[in-house]
């Protein structure tokens, strides 16, 4: 990305922990544009949105979209082929 | 239920109920939000397609979407992060003069960004006056943080729907969510209803 | 009481302020007082929520600056010019006031004494907080962890907890501290006078061999410069860990 104005995923940790009533940060997720494989926290994040928006850092394809709803937080698998918890 | 916090004011001010949707603050800056990188796009390669469910897709240029009758359009805009800005003024083709002598039966409309963003709303609330192909405001050329070298305005709904980067209009039978839509918030937009999230 | 929380189940909780610290000009830590503290993690941030009488929020994260202690929490926050958060915690916050806050946050970003060494931390300006609680940590612990950080800041007056990492690295116990100071350097100076770059860090990081779990931390543009410059020198991706915080200025 050759633009400043993104962070990473660990900035929508928060509204990932409140979603799914643990840190996600670590949890490693498969792009299923490219089958890069990192970190949701290494994601591509931009949170100067409606919500957090977080892409692959190889390709750039949305993988995960996450929105504070009324109701909770809304978490949108958008490109994402699986997720597993990091081992160590 | 949330505590306030002693002597904190936000950029935003609340403000005249009669002028402002519900829920809205006014805000004198210009929040610059966007749901990826800002695409880089040359005057030499843009171009504004109208396609869909019309008999053949056209395609403007830059020069020819300039050469265009345009207006000047002062407006509030109202985005559902919460901030509005009164008084906007802008610079930009008519919706109505993009389709002029396009004969379509599509009720609808699916817009497209550069860099892949899209957004959905009524074909009728892209015409009548009430939308714009915008390449200026405040009298300078649109900044590409802020959607240039041409964005879709659309000030009577919240502002995701004037999409940054325009890039086409796809003009459609059925009704397809566009991004934000399809992640949580409302299909339409209407600010006065407060018609942010899905199910709202 | 704290580590027997249920984990991950955040909700927002009202920090006191009992203390403020001036760190640095426009850099100044809060010390809070949180009932109901979990505990966290070297590394870890919170998302603090401010509420306006007429009902406007805001939310910003914020890195944590020390390790676990009880209910206290330390965040140590930079006034960002166009801020709209960052100018009320550094200059209107007063003892007794509260602000919500919720956290820990993050699982990634972590480093404890326990997961050894060497440890490599490199940072740019505020980027330093949370790898302050790192080496805060490793103090506390006694330990002889090899560290090294790399701190880059405009200036040397600009640099957060400077006083602190000397006292640390004059323990002699196995802690190196260098500065890259950008933009003006004392009279004398023979640091470094530019920003971090593949040279810079192929001179002062751990070698790749001696595989050190690394954190970068800072404005974005330095975090993915550095970051794809010590992957470039050798260093595993998986051991080369990152937290931006965005562009200069933002927020």
């Amino acid at each position: 990305m050759s633009d400043d104005a993104h962070v990473d995923g660990n900035a929508a940790g928060g509204m990932l922990a409140e979603a799914f009533g643990a840190d996600m940060t670590a949890v490693r997720g498969c792009c299923a544009g490219c089958g890069a494989v990192n970190p949701i926290a290494s994601l591509i994040t931009y949170t100067r949105a409606p919500g957090a928006v977080l892409r692959c850092p190889g390709c750039g394809i949305v993988m995960l979209v996450a929105v504070a709803m009324p109701g909770g937080v809304r978490v949108s698998v958008a490109a994402l082929r699986w997720l597993e918890p990091v081992a160590g | 239920m949330a505590r306030i916090s002693r002597g904190f004011r936000g950029r935003g001010r609340a403000a005249d109920p009669a002028r402002v949707p519900p829920g809205q603050y006014v805000t004198d800056d210009f929040p610059v939000l966007s749901a990826g990188p800002t695409p880089e796009i040359s005057l030499d390669d843009w171009r504004l397609t109208i396609a869909g469910e019309i008999d053949a897709p056209v395609s403007l240029t830059w020069d020819e979407l300039q050469a265009l009758a345009s207006e000047e359009v002062t407006t509030d805009i109202h985005c559902v992060t919460k901030w509005s800005k009164l008084d906007t003024a802008w610079t930009g083709v008519s919706v109505d003069t993009l389709l002029e002598g396009i004969d379509t039966a599509a009720e609808y409309a699916l817009v497209h960004s550069y860099g892949g963003y899209t957004t959905n709303l009524p074909l009728e609330d892209l015409t009548g006056g009430r939308a714009w192909v915008a390449y200026a405001y405040g009298g300078a050329p649109l900044e590409p943080e802020h959607g240039g070298p041409a964005r879709l305005l659309v000030p009577h709904l919240y502002f995701w729907k004037s999409a940054k980067w325009v890039r086409a209009i796809e003009l459609r039978a059925d009704d397809e969510p566009g991004f934000w839509e399809g992640y949580g918030y409302h299909n339409y937009g209407d600010p006065w209803q407060e018609q942010r999230y899905a199910g709202d | 009481m704290a580590g027997t929380a249920l984990r991950g189940r955040l909700t927002w909780l009202a920090g006191e302020v009992a203390a403020l610290i001036d760190e640095a000009p426009g850099v100044r830590s809060l010390v809070l007082e949180v009932p109901g503290w979990p505990g966290h993690r070297p590394g870890q941030h919170v998302d603090v929520r401010l509420t306006a009488e007429d009902g406007y929020q805001a939310q910003r994260s914020y890195s944590i600056a020390a390790p676990a202690d009880g209910e206290r929490v330390i965040l140590t926050v930079e006034r960002l010019d166009d801020g709209e958060v960052s100018p009320y915690l550094v200059d209107e916050l007063r003892p007794g006031d509260e602000i919500e806050l919720r956290g820990p946050i993050g699982g990634w970003f972590v480093w404890e004494p326990a997961l050894g060494g060497p440890l490599q931390l490199v940072a740019g300006g505020s980027g330093v907080v949370p790898l302050m609680a790192m080496l805060r940590a490793r103090a506390a612990a006694g330990t002889a962890v090899p560290a090294r950080l790399l701190l880059s800041s405009r200036s040397l007056e600009e640099i957060i907890y400077r006083e602190e990492l000397a006292a640390l690295e004059g323990r002699a116990d196995g802690l190196r501290v260098t500065y890259a100071l950008t933009r003006t350097q004392p009279p004398g100076w023979t640091g470094y006078r530019r920003r971090v770059d593949r040279e810079m860090l192929a001179e002062e990081v751990w070698p790749p061999g001696e595989r050190p779990h690394c954190f970068v931390c800072g404005p974005t543009g330095l975090v993915e410069a550095a970051a794809s410059a010590m992957v470039g020198l050798g260093h595993e991706p998986g051991r080369v860990k990152t937290e931006r915080f965005g562009p200069m200025g933002g927020s």
